[in-house]
């Protein structure tokens, strides 16, 4: 157990952390919830629980990810070592499979004979889609209509796999709409569905067990570090859309207040554009959505913004509550990157490194572009690489004109 | 303290018939259509009016309320505009009681304490709010009992009866049971599991309880109305509103249309018990 004045201790019993977090849902799914919560503290500290996971982790993800020194990008930006934390080689492709796995065993021992998720990206969809089958548990996708045409490739591979992947047409057809339409269907079918949520965010205990399952990222690289240059990394960058490559990569650096955190949000067009960006910390404000109290981008009615982003995976107008909280004590740095910022680093990953990013990663690449050259050639930077690009290199493709259309 | 809402309650208890609570969303299809629509309700039958807050994002609702906030939130509306519908009904009618039905987040960036001064000086005796389960009811439910707004809870199949208590504990004006899990607008299932339910809720508090979720015809308020102290219809008025558009504007039809059905189901509640 960590100390009093830890920042590792959240949430409280109410499953806040300051203000943010809390169970802000309608009461047919308060008491599933509360069910949850039972089940997720039981299995915490269940061996047997605890050892499946350890060994699908091992055997089926893929894991430890390795910790892979960048040395020609290191080299492109002329500063300091710049190293990659490589959750994109975990089975399915990014750092979702993390969550996946011990959400699904819950599902299990619960009793639930049916999965829902929402999807941004579809690297969760995917993910979620990929245990369903491996545990022969149906399963329905949600993922906004808009989504499903830019990330074409991940919408195949949820069908292959068995899952049924119900477009939203809802708002902006992004992941917000998505969310919405998967927590009607929960209320309405609450005794036989698990909501596997990708995300650390929602009602608690969501942002505390999602974090949980991808804390494994934090620990395993604070280890390899340690082994590689017998010290802590200087910084650590994650991007940051509901935030859980974010969370599980910074929770176990969280009391070491020497090691700079830094959370790249989704700049989308700009800050200064209206509804233009999905930038949640940066660019909102306080309230309550999706079962959490955290910033969200709203208009003066309190009236939920679309956003923007290039990412699909960033393209949410809120973000976990834990999130919120370190922004407002500061121990993490938020900071926008856009599209634009975004693409280049994508393009620059791809060529200095022959490892193509998801757009998600490639903005916090892009915070490490910013920040690599600033600090000096024997200080360490690390990036979570939560995701591979494969997903992304039609639309990418598009944006750079190398395809028609 | 008596309410608007206590002293409606029991005067249809005296007259031994179920009150007929209408929902509407404030501002659909557009405001001062909305506001005709709220100032004709009381003469069409309804006895309590729930006014729905419109949202962006309104995850408890099905199709045909989401579309009605939509209207609305189109036309113009904000939780301002909610409450100044309120002010001016309460200038012709001064005893139909008025809920006001949503979600939290517009009323947390209103700012609890002005929202509740401002809806009391309006003439709001209600309030449900969706996402605000017992759990966290330091954020609003405390403050607005304080206040002398009665906070109105949701009870549904899931409640069993050992939360039962808990979800009753703050509750006041009456308690709304909804009759299935599902959003808003879904058919109903079972009417004799609805009644069985209506008596466990009975057995845990002496609270007037209303069903909703499911219920469309004068028939099913008859039916229902059998058991319960209250039926509230939503989805088939804000439909009805829907309907009666040409090319998404309100016609000489939107006011009657929701008219003409809250007529049809004050029937149907005062043949319940004959």
């Amino acid at each position: 157990m960590d100390g009093i004045n830890s920042l590792r201790n959240g949430p409280d019993e109410h499953g806040r952390f300051g203000i943010y977090g809390g169970r802000f849902v309608a009461e047919t799914l308060m008491p599933l919830i509360l069910d949850l919560e039972r089940h997720y503290r039981a299995a915490k500290t269940d061996p047997a629980y605890q050892a499946e996971l350890q060994n699908l982790a091992t055997h089926y993800t893929g894991r430890p990810s390795p910790l892979y020194f960048a040395e020609r990008l290191t080299q492109h930006l002329g500063g300091a070592k710049v190293w990659l934390k490589r959750e994109e080689l975990n089975h399915t492709g990014s750092h979702k499979i993390n969550n996946c796995l011990g959400q699904i065993l819950l599902a299990k021992r619960m009793g639930k004979t049916r999965v829902i998720a929402e999807t941004g990206a579809g690297q969760h969809g995917v993910a979620t889609a990929t245990v369903c089958a491996k545990f022969d548990l149906p399963c329905t996708i949600f993922m906004g209509a808009t989504d499903v045409e830019r990330q074409a490739p991940n919408v195949l591979r949820m069908k292959m796999l068995g899952a049924e992947v119900r477009p939203v047409t809802a708002g902006a057809g992004t992941l917000k709409d998505a969310m919405n339409e998967a927590l009607r269907d929960w209320v309405t079918n609450v005794e036989s569905t698990y909501y596997l949520i990708g995300t650390a965010a929602g009602p608690h205990p969501y942002p505390e067990m999602v974090r949980d399952f991808q804390s494994v990222i934090g620990t395993e690289l604070k280890a390899q570090f340690q082994e590689a240059e017998g010290r802590l990394p200087d910084a650590v960058v994650a991007c940051v859309g509901g935030g859980s490559n974010a969370i599980g990569t910074f929770h176990a650096f969280l009391d070491d207040a020497d090691v700079a955190l830094y959370g790249a949000e989704a700049g989308g067009h700009g800050i200064d554009v209206e509804n233009g960006h999905a930038a949640s910390m940066t660019g909102g404000r306080p309230g309550v959505l999706h079962g959490n109290r955290t910033y969200l981008l709203q208009d003066a009615d309190g009236q939920i913004l679309e956003g923007h982003s290039i990412s699909a995976g960033l393209d949410y107008p809120g973000v976990g509550p834990e999130h919120s909280w370190l922004h407002d004590t500061q121990r993490v740095t938020y900071v926008p990157i856009t599209d634009k910022e975004a693409l280049e680093a994508f393009q620059l990953l791809t060529r200095t490194e022959g490892i193509i990013p998801a757009l998600e990663s490639a903005h916090g690449l892009a915070q490490v572009m910013k920040l690599a050259p600033t600090l000096d050639k024997d200080q360490s930077v690390v990036l979570c690489l939560s995701g591979r690009g494969d997903k992304d290199v039609e639309s990418v493709g598009k944006y750079l004109g190398l395809l028609n259309s | 303290m008596t309410t608007r809402i206590d002293r409606r309650f029991a005067a249809l208890k005296a007259e031994n018939r179920p009150a007929l609570v209408t929902f509407v969303m404030a501002g659909d299809p557009d405001l001062p259509t909305g506001q005709a629509i709220l100032n004709a309700l009381p003469q069409a039958g309804a006895d309590v009016i729930e006014l729905g807050m419109p949202f962006s994002d309104p995850m408890a609702d099905g199709v045909a309320i989401q579309l009605g906030g939509q209207r609305a939130l189109a036309s113009g509306q904000t939780l301002t505009g909610v409450l100044g519908m309120v002010e001016e009904f309460r200038r012709k009618d001064e005893t139909t009681p008025i809920v006001l039905m949503g979600y939290y987040n517009p009323i947390y960036i209103y700012g609890v304490d002005r929202f509740l001064a401002d809806a009391t000086q309006a003439g709001v005796d209600g309030l449900i709010v969706v996402d605000l389960p017992p759990e966290e009811d330091e954020e609003l439910c405390l403050p607005a009992l304080k206040a002398g707004i009665n906070f109105i809870r949701l009870t549904t199949p899931t409640t069993d009866d050992r939360r039962l208590p808990t979800v009753l504990a703050n509750t006041s004006g009456f308690v709304y049971y909804v009759s299935m899990t599902g959003v808003t607008g879904a058919a109903i299932k079972s009417r004799g599991a609805v009644g069985e339910a209506v008596d466990r809720i009975k057995a845990h508090t002496d609270l007037p309880v209303a069903v909703g979720f499911g219920i469309k015809t004068a028939d099913d308020a008859a039916d229902i109305g059998r058991h319960a102290d209250g039926i509230v219809v939503g989805s088939v008025l804000v439909d009805a509103v829907g309907k009666s558009l040409d090319e998404g504007r309100a016609t000489e039809r939107t006011v009657a249309a929701v008219r003409d059905i809250v007529a049809d189901l004050a029937q149907g509640v005062r043949r319940a018990r004959q």
